[in-house]
C-alpha cells in the first residue's frame, strides 16, 4: 500500500491539536453549577465483618452533605455481570468486606479535601476473618473464600477442541500416547504469569446530574462503553435509556480498565438524585487498584511432547486463574479468550483446562490483551525450552508446527476455531531474515565472547481480536445484563451535510487509538472529500448509534467496517443524484477531489456542495430518491480476527546483581491491511511497553492476609522512556477475509507478542548458567535468585 | 489524595524559621517539599504546622570555605549533581535522586534530613564524613554525619532544630557512588547502594570510608570495609576482601526489592564497584 | 504569582497544591494528575524557568513564582516546537500524559538543546507514558531539539518502512 492514499498513507491525527495544546476534555475537567465530590470510606482488610459504621464525626462535619452505606442502596440491587458467574459485587460492602479497598461508605462534600477528610472521620469497626489470598491454596477449597457459594473454583474452561467432549477424549489420549513413547521429549514449565495493574495515567472518574425537571440523568464517565453505562444506569434506577445521556469525553486511557461498569458510577448517580447535585468522583492512583479491576493472575503448566527432530505432538494447558473477590463484568470469560488462542499458530493436539479461582482480592477482569498474553505466554515459553532441550534453531521449531498457509481459507485451529486469515512463516521468515535479526545474534555472541551473559529471544504470536462474531452474546460478551440487549456488532453513520462537510457518528470512541483520524481516511477514501471537511463523533449515547464500545482491538475491523458500509451507502445515494446533474449513467460516476465526475470525461463534474445542495432540496431530486445525504450501517461480522507476528529482544544480564537491560527489539506485526500505518505503528509501540513492563517490571504483590503491598507507583514499577529501547517494526500484510477493509485489530497484538520474547531472552542469556525458567517480572532479585538457584543445582 | 489541614509560615530568615519550628506541638520543616508533601497527601504525615524555608535567601548555595564545602539548605539535587566542588559520591549520589523534576526541586539537605533507608545522599556525606550544621532557636548545632542517622525516617535531629547546612571536609583523595537502582541500572531508590571514599598515599590506601544505603534499617558505615582495606595497595583483590566484609554489622531489612541475603550480595557488589571507582578518582 | 504571563492573586488555604490552584481556581485543566506519589509526571509545569510537579508543591510555595502551563506554550497562535514534534510524530495518543511529558521536553531543551538519544530518555523519565511506549515522544522530541536548532527534523520512519505484502 501506498503510504500516501488516504486510506493505507500516513495522517497526521486530528484529535491532536487540541491535545497537546491543553484544550482536550476529560471527565475531571468538567465542573458542574452546584457540584459536589464523592470520596469513598474503603475497607483495610481482605476479610473481615463490618460490626458497625458510625458517620456521625463525618455528617457534623460543615459543608457534608450525606455518607451512603449499604442500607442506602441495597435496594438498587447490585451491578450484574455479563457473565454471571461467582459472586457480584454489592453496590457497598454489605455486611462482610472480601477484599482490601472494598468501598464500605461514600461521603459526598463540597470540595475534594473536605470529601477526603469526612471519609476518613466515618469510623467502621470490623471483626477480621481469615482471609484467602493465595490461588493455590484457593483451589485447594480449604477455606471458602464466599461461604454462599458451593467452592471457590468458580468454573472451568476447558477445550481440546471445545465444546466437543469425544474429540477432546481423543486429544487426551493421543498426547499421553506421545508422553509414553521412549522416542519423545516431553518438557514442562509451571510458570506465574502475574498479577498486573493496568494504570491507565488518567484514573477513573465519572461525574452524574440528575435533572428532576427531564427526569433524565447526564454523566460524564472516562468509560470504553458508554452505551452500556447508559443501559447500566437506566436499568438500575427503573428508568429508560432514553432517560440517560452517558458522555465518555477524551478518555484518558483505557487498556480493559475502563471497560466494566463500576459501582461508583452508579452510586455518583444515586447520590446526585437524592442531593439535587451534580456529584462527581475522581478515583486517586493510590485507590485505583482496589476500585478499578487488575489484570492477569495465572498459575499454570505448560507441558509439550514432540520428538527429537522438533515434530510437537501434543502440548497440555493446565492451570488457575485468579479471578480474586467478585466477579465483574468480563471476570470468568476472561480465560476463556486464553481458550482461544491457547494453541496459538500451532497444528498440534492440544488440551486446554483452566479453573477459575475466588480469592479475596480486587477483581481481575480485562487488561490489555485479557487471556491471550497469558495463553501465549504459557505456549511460547515451553516450545522455547523444548527447542532448547532438542537443541533446534527455535525458529525452525516454530516453522515446522505451524498451520500452513494453504490451510486457509477454512483454517480450524486444534481448540476448536476458525481462524480468519494467516501465513505464519511469512511474519517468522521476514522476522529471522531481517538484518536486524542478524545483528542481533551477532551482538549476542559478540558480548558473550566478551564475558557477558547476553540473550536472544525469539516468540511468535496468534491472537484473536476485532470481536464479533454475533454468537459471543451465548457465552456472555454483549451488554444484556446491563438492559441493553445486544452483540458484538459495530455501527457507523455518515451524513454529508448541505455545506458538504461530512458527520461520521461511530458507535465506538477511542481512548487514544485514533478513532478520528482513521474514521475521517475511511470517509475520506469513500467519498473523495478531504479529512478536514470530516468531523468525526464519538463517545456520546444520545448522538451515537448504539455501540458495544472499544476493546478487543475490534473498533476498526467491526465499527470501522460499519462505517465504510455506511459511507458506501452514501455514495452509492450521492452517485445517483450526481448522474441525475450530470446526465450520465450511475454506473460511470467516479469520486475524487471534492466532487464527482463521468468516466473517461474528467470535465464533466459536479462538486460535492452541488450534490448536497439538491440532496437537501427534495424537489430538485431526481423520482424514487429520498432527501438527505446520509446512511447508517450495522456490520456483523461471521468471525473474529486473528493477527500474528514475530519478535526478537536482544538483553543483557548483569551477573552480579540480576539487572537486566533490554537492548533490541524487533517486531514483525501482521494486521492484515492497515489504514494509518502511523497509528498502527504507535499501538505497537504502546503495547510492547505494556507487553515488556509485565515482562521486566510490572507485579502487583499481595501480602498473605491480602494487604497490596503494590498499591502505588512508587511500589508498582512502571517502565519508563529510560528503561526502553527505540522499537525496530516490520510488517507483513494478510488481509482478513472477514470484513471489508480487511484489517485485523492492532490493540494488543504488542503485548501478546512480547512478554515470553524478554523471558526467552533472558533464559537464553542464562543459559550458559544452567538457568531453564525465570519467573516475571524480571526483576534483578528473582534473575539473581534463579542464578543462584541454578549454581546450587549444578 | 489530599494532605490534612495545617498553619503555613514562610519566615523570612532562619532565626524566624527556627522560632516557627519551636511554636507548634508537631512541625515539620519543608525545603523543596520533594519528600514531605507526598507523605502528606497519602496521609502519612500531618503535621500542625509546616515551616516552608523556600523563600529565605542565601541558603541557596554552594560554598567553599577553605576546609569545608558548605551546601546550604535550599541546593536543589540539580545543583549539588552539576557542581564540580562537590565530591564525585554526592555529585553522583545527587545525580542519581529521583527524576528531573525532582531534581528540580527537592534538596540535598532535605534528602539528608528526611533519611530515607533507600535515598542515595544520606549514604555520600556519611561516606564523606559530613558534619551537619543544626540550627534552633537557642542556637547552632554541628552533628558528625557517624551519630546523625539514628533510624528509619529518624535522625539526631531534635524537635526544633531545622537542618540548615552540611559541611563536607575538603579531604582529598577520591570517591565515588554505586547502586542498583529499584527500577534497575541507577534509576529510582536504592535496592543497594554504596558510596566509598578513599585516600591514598604512598602507593597504599591510607584512609578509607564507605556507607551503605537500601539494604538496611538506616544508611550505615561499613567500617569493616575500612578497616581491611586501609594499608593495602587497594589493588581488585583488596578491594574484594575489603567488600567481602561490607554487611558486618548492618541489620539487613527484607522489603519488597530483595531478601535479606540478596541485598547482602549487592552491599557487596556495589562497595566494591564504589570503591574501584573511587579509587580511580583518588 | 504569574501564571501564563498573567498576574494571579487569590488566597487559598495551605494544603491547596498548585495542580488543584492552576485546574479547579484559574481553569487551566490542562496540567493533568497521574498519582499522587510525584512519579507519573502528568502535572509537570514550569516554575522559575525548571520543571516541576506541581501535585508535589503548595499553591503557597509558588507565591511569586513564574509559572508556565501548556496552555501558555503556544505563542501567537504558533505552536511550541515541542508541541509541534510530538503532533508531527505522533507522539501522543490518549493524550493524558501529554502536557506533562511537552513540559518536560520543554525543560530539557531549554538546558540541553541537542540532546542525544538517551540524554532525551533519562531527562523525561520522570513522566510516565502508558500508551506510545515512549518511543515517537523520544522522535517528537528530537525533531523538536532539530527545529530549535534551526535544522531540518530527521524524515519520520514511516517514510522509510519496508513492508512485505
Amino acid at each position: 500500500m501506498s503510504t500516501t492514499s488516504v486510506l493505507g498513507g500516513v495522517v497526521k491525527r486530528r484529535e491532536d491539536p487540541a491535545l497537546i495544546q491543553g484544550t482536550g476534555l476529560y471527565v475531571d475537567d468538567v465542573k458542574l453549577p452546584g457540584m459536589l465530590y464523592a470520596a469513598f470510606v474503603r475497607s483495610p482488610f481482605a476479610h473481615a465483618r463490618i460490626t458497625s459504621i458510625d458517620a456521625s464525626a463525618a455528617l457534623a462535619m460543615e459543608g457534608v452533605e450525606a455518607v451512603y452505606t449499604i442500607d442506602d442502596v441495597r435496594h438498587l440491587g447490585p451491578v450484574l455481570a455479563q457473565v454471571p458467574i461467582g459472586k457480584v459485587r454489592p453496590l457497598l460492602a454489605d455486611g462482610v468486606v472480601n477484599h482490601v479497598g472494598e468501598a464500605v461508605a461514600m461521603v459526598v462534600a463540597k470540595d475534594r479535601y473536605l470529601a477526603r477528610d469526612a471519609a476518613d472521620a466515618v469510623e467502621v469497626d470490623y471483626e477480621p476473618l481469615p482471609a484467602v489470598v493465595d490461588l493455590k491454596e484457593a483451589a485447594t477449597d480449604q477455606r471458602k473464600v464466599h461461604d454462599d457459594l458451593e467452592s471457590n473454583i468458580l468454573m472451568t474452561w476447558e477445550a481440546g477442541p471445545f465444546g466437543d467432549p469425544d474429540a477432546m477424549a481423543e486429544t487426551r489420549r493421543k498426547i499421553d500416547e506421545a508422553k509414553a513413547r521412549d522416542d519423545t521429549v516431553v518438557v514442562s514449565i509451571e510458570a506465574v504469569n502475574q498479577r498486573l495493574i493496568g494504570t491507565a495515567i488518567e484514573p477513573r472518574a465519572v461525574l452524574a446530574d440528575w435533572n428532576p425537571g427531564y427526569g433524565r440523568f447526564t454523566v460524564y464517565s472516562s468509560t470504553q462503553i458508554p452505551h452500556a453505562l447508559a443501559g447500566a444506569i437506566a436499568k438500575t434506577f427503573g428508568v429508560t435509556y432514553n432517560d440517560v445521556h452517558v458522555v465518555a469525553p477524551e478518555v484518558g486511557g483505557g487498556f480493559g480498565l475502563k471497560l466494566n461498569i463500576y459501582n461508583d458510577e452508579i452510586l455518583v448517580a444515586f447520590a446526585s438524585q437524592k442531593l439535587g447535585h451534580p456529584v462527581k468522583y475522581t478515583e486517586s492512583r493510590r485507590e485505583s487498584p482496589n476500585s478499578t479491576i487488575q489484570g492477569r493472575g495465572w498459575i499454570a503448566t505448560a507441558t509439550l511432547v514432540g520428538t527429537r527432530d522438533g515434530e510437537i505432538l501434543g502440548y497440555e494447558l493446565h492451570g488457575l486463574c485468579d479471578m480474586g473477590a467478585y466477579s465483574q463484568n468480563f471476570t470468568v470469560a476472561i480465560p476463556f479468550l486464553g481458550v482461544f488462542v491457547a494453541s496459538g499458530q500451532y497444528k498440534f493436539p492440544t488440551h486446554v483446562k483452566l479453573d477459575c479461582v475466588a480469592t479475596h482480592t480486587m477483581t481481575t477482569d480485562a487488561y490489555r490483551g485479557a487471556g491471550r498474553p497469558e495463553a501465549i505466554y504459557y505456549l511460547e515459553r515451553v516450545i522455547d525450552a523444548y527447542a532448547r532441550k532438542i537443541g533446534m534453531d527455535p525458529a525452525e521449531v516454530r516453522r515446522k508446527n505451524y498451520i500452513p498457509a494453504d490451510a486457509f481459507p477454512g483454517a480450524i485451529s486444534p481448540v476448536g476455531f476458525a481462524m480468519d486469515t494467516g501465513d505464519y512463516a511469512k511474519a517468522l521468515d521476514a522476522l529471522v531474515e531481517s538484518d536486524g535479526y542478524r545483528e542481533m545474534l551477532a551482538e549476542r555472541d559478540r558480548m558473550r565472547a566478551e564475558g557477558k551473559l547476553a540473550g536472544v529471544g525469539l516468540s511468535t504470536y496468534v491472537e484473536v481480536c476485532g470481536f464479533g462474531p454475533s454468537g459471543l452474546v451465548d457465552l456472555g460478551f454483549s451488554w444484556s445484563e446491563y438492559g441493553a440487549p445486544s452483540a458484538f456488532s459495530g455501527s457507523g453513520l455518515v451524513r454529508v451535510n448541505p455545506d458538504s462537510t461530512v458527520t461520521v457518528i461511530i458507535g465506538t470512541g477511542p481512548s487514544g487509538q485514533g478513532h478520528q483520524t482513521t474514521w475521517s481516511q475511511i470517509v475520506a477514501d469513500q467519498l473523495g472529500i478531504p479529512l478536514e471537511r470530516i468531523r468525526v463523533i464519538h463517545g456520546d449515547s444520545e448522538e451515537s448509534p448504539f455501540g458495544v464500545g472499544t476493546f478487543g482491538s475490534r473498533s476498526a475491523a467491526v465499527d470501522g467496517s460499519a462505517t465504510f458500509e455506511a459511507a458506501q451507502k452514501v455514495r452509492a445515494k450521492a452517485a445517483k443524484i450526481a448522474a441525475h446533474l450530470l446526465e450520465a449513467s450511475e454506473e460511470d460516476i467516479q469520486f475524487a477531489d471534492g466532487g464527482a465526475f463521468v468516466a473517461g470525461s474528467p470535465d464533466q463534474t459536479v462538486s460535492w456542495e452541488e450534490i448536497a445542495t439538491v440532496a437537501y432540496q427534495p424537489h430538485r431530486l431526481p423520482e424514487g430518491v429520498e432527501g438527505g445525504l446520509e446512511a447508517h450501517a450495522i456490520f456483523s461480522p461471521a468471525n473474529a480476527t486473528w493477527p500474528f507476528g514475530a519478535h526478537a529482544a536482544l538483553v543483557e544480564v548483569d551477573g552480579d546483581t540480576g539487572d537486566v537491560r533490554l537492548l533490541r527489539y524487533i517486531t514483525v506485526d501482521d494486521c492484515g491491511n492497515v489504514i494509518n500505518p502511523m497509528i498502527v505503528d504507535g499501538q505497537i509501540h504502546g503495547g510492547l511497553a505494556q507487553g515488556i513492563g509485565q515482562a521486566m517490571f510490572e507485579e502487583a504483590v499481595y501480602d498473605a492476609d491480602g494487604n497490596l503491598l503494590t498499591g502505588s507507583l512508587l511500589d508498582y514499577v512502571l517502565p519508563t522512556a529510560a528503561d526502553l529501547p527505540s522499537f525496530e517494526l516490520h510488517r507483513t500484510v494478510t488481509p482478513s477475509d472477514i470484513n471489508p477493509l480487511g484489517v485485523k485489530g492492532i490493540g494488543e497484538a504488542g503485548t501478546i507478542g512480547s512478554a515470553q520474547t524478554v523471558v526467552n531472552a533472558v533464559v537464553d542469556a542464562l543459559e550458559p548458567l544452567g538457568v531453564e525458567h525465570v519467573d516475571m517480572p524480571l526483576r534483578p532479585k528473582r534473575v539473581w535468585q534463579a542464578i543462584q538457584d541454578a549454581k546450587g543445582g549444578n | 489524595m489530599f494532605p490534612r489541614s495545617f498553619e503555613y509560615v514562610a519566615p523570612a530568615d532562619l532565626a524566624e524559621a527556627a522560632e516557627a519550628l519551636a511554636s507548634a506541638e508537631f512541625a515539620k520543616v519543608m525545603s523543596g517539599g520533594m519528600s514531605l508533601i507526598p507523605m502528606m497527601k497519602l496521609r502519612l504525615l500531618s503535621p500542625d504546622l509546616v515551616v516552608d524555608i523556600g523563600k529565605i535567601r542565601g541558603l541557596d548555595q554552594i560554598e567553599d570555605r577553605g576546609d569545608a564545602i558548605a551546601i546550604g539548605a535550599l541546593v536543589r539535587h540539580a545543583q549539588t549533581a552539576a557542581s564540580d566542588a562537590v565530591p564525585a559520591a554526592l555529585r553522583t549520589a545527587a545525580a542519581w535522586t529521583g527524576d528531573t523534576q525532582v531534581r528540580n526541586r527537592g534538596t540535598t539537605v532535605g534528602s539528608v534530613a528526611h533519611a530515607d533507608i533507600a535515598a542515595d545522599q544520606p549514604a555520600a556525606v556519611l561516606a564523606l564524613g559530613a558534619t551537619m550544621v543544626a540550627r534552633s532557636a537557642s542556637g547552632t548545632r554541628e552533628i558528625p554525619a557517624d551519630e546523625f542517622f539514628v533510624d528509619a525516617l529518624t535522625t539526631a535531629l531534635e524537635p526544633g532544630e531545622i537542618l540548615a547546612e552540611i559541611r563536607i571536609p575538603k579531604a582529598g583523595g577520591g570517591s565515588a557512588y554505586e547502586k542498583l537502582g529499584r527500577r534497575g541500572g541507577h534509576t529510582d531508590y536504592a535496592v543497594a547502594g554504596a558510596a566509598a571514599w578513599v585516600q591514598r598515599s604512598n602507593g597504599s590506601i591510607s584512609d578509607c570510608r564507605v556507607a551503605l544505603t537500601g539494604v538496611g534499617t538506616k544508611p550505615t558505615l561499613a567500617e569493616g570495609v575500612a578497616e581491611a582495606l586501609i594499608g593495602t595497595d587497594g589493588s581488585a583483590s583488596a578491594v574484594e576482601a575489603a567488600a567481602a566484609r561490607a554487611t558486618e554489622g548492618v541489620t539487613l531489612l527484607e522489603d519488597l526489592y530483595g531478601s535479606e541475603e540478596y541485598k547482602a550480595h549487592l552491599a557487596k557488589v556495589m562497595t566494591a564497584r564504589a570503591l574501584t571507582q573511587a579509587i580511580a578518582n583518588a | 504569582m504569574n501564571v501564563n504571563g498573567r498576574a494571579v492573586t487569590a488566597d487559598v488555604e495551605p494544603r491547596t497544591l498548585l495542580v488543584h490552584f492552576l485546574r479547579d481556581d484559574l481553569g487551566l485543566t490542562g496540567t493533568h494528575i497521574g498519582c499522587e506519589t510525584s512519579y507519573c509526571g502528568a502535572c509537570t509545569v514550569i516554575v522559575d524557568g525548571r520543571t516541576a510537579k506541581s501535585c508535589t508543591m503548595l499553591a503557597v510555595q509558588a507565591d511569586g513564582a513564574e509559572i508556565t502551563t501548556i496552555e501558555g506554550l503556544a505563542a501567537d497562535g504558533e505552536l511550541h516546537p515541542v508541541q509541534e514534534g510530538f503532533w508531527e510524530r505522533h507522539g501522543l495518543q490518549c493524550g493524558y500524559c501529554t502536557p506533562g511529558m511537552i513540559m518536560s521536553a520543554v525543560g530539557l531543551l531549554s538546558e540541553n538543546p541537542d540532546p542525544s538519544e538517551d540524554e532525551i530518555r533519562h531527562g523525561i523519565e520522570g513522566n510516565i507514558c502508558r500508551c506510545t511506549g515512549y518511543h515517537n515522544i523520544v522522535r517528537a522530541i528530537e525533531y523538536a531539539a532539530a527545529k530549535m536548532r534551526g535544522e531540518e527534523p530527521a524524515p519520520a520512519e514511516w517514510e522509510t518502512q519496508e513492508v512485505t505484502a
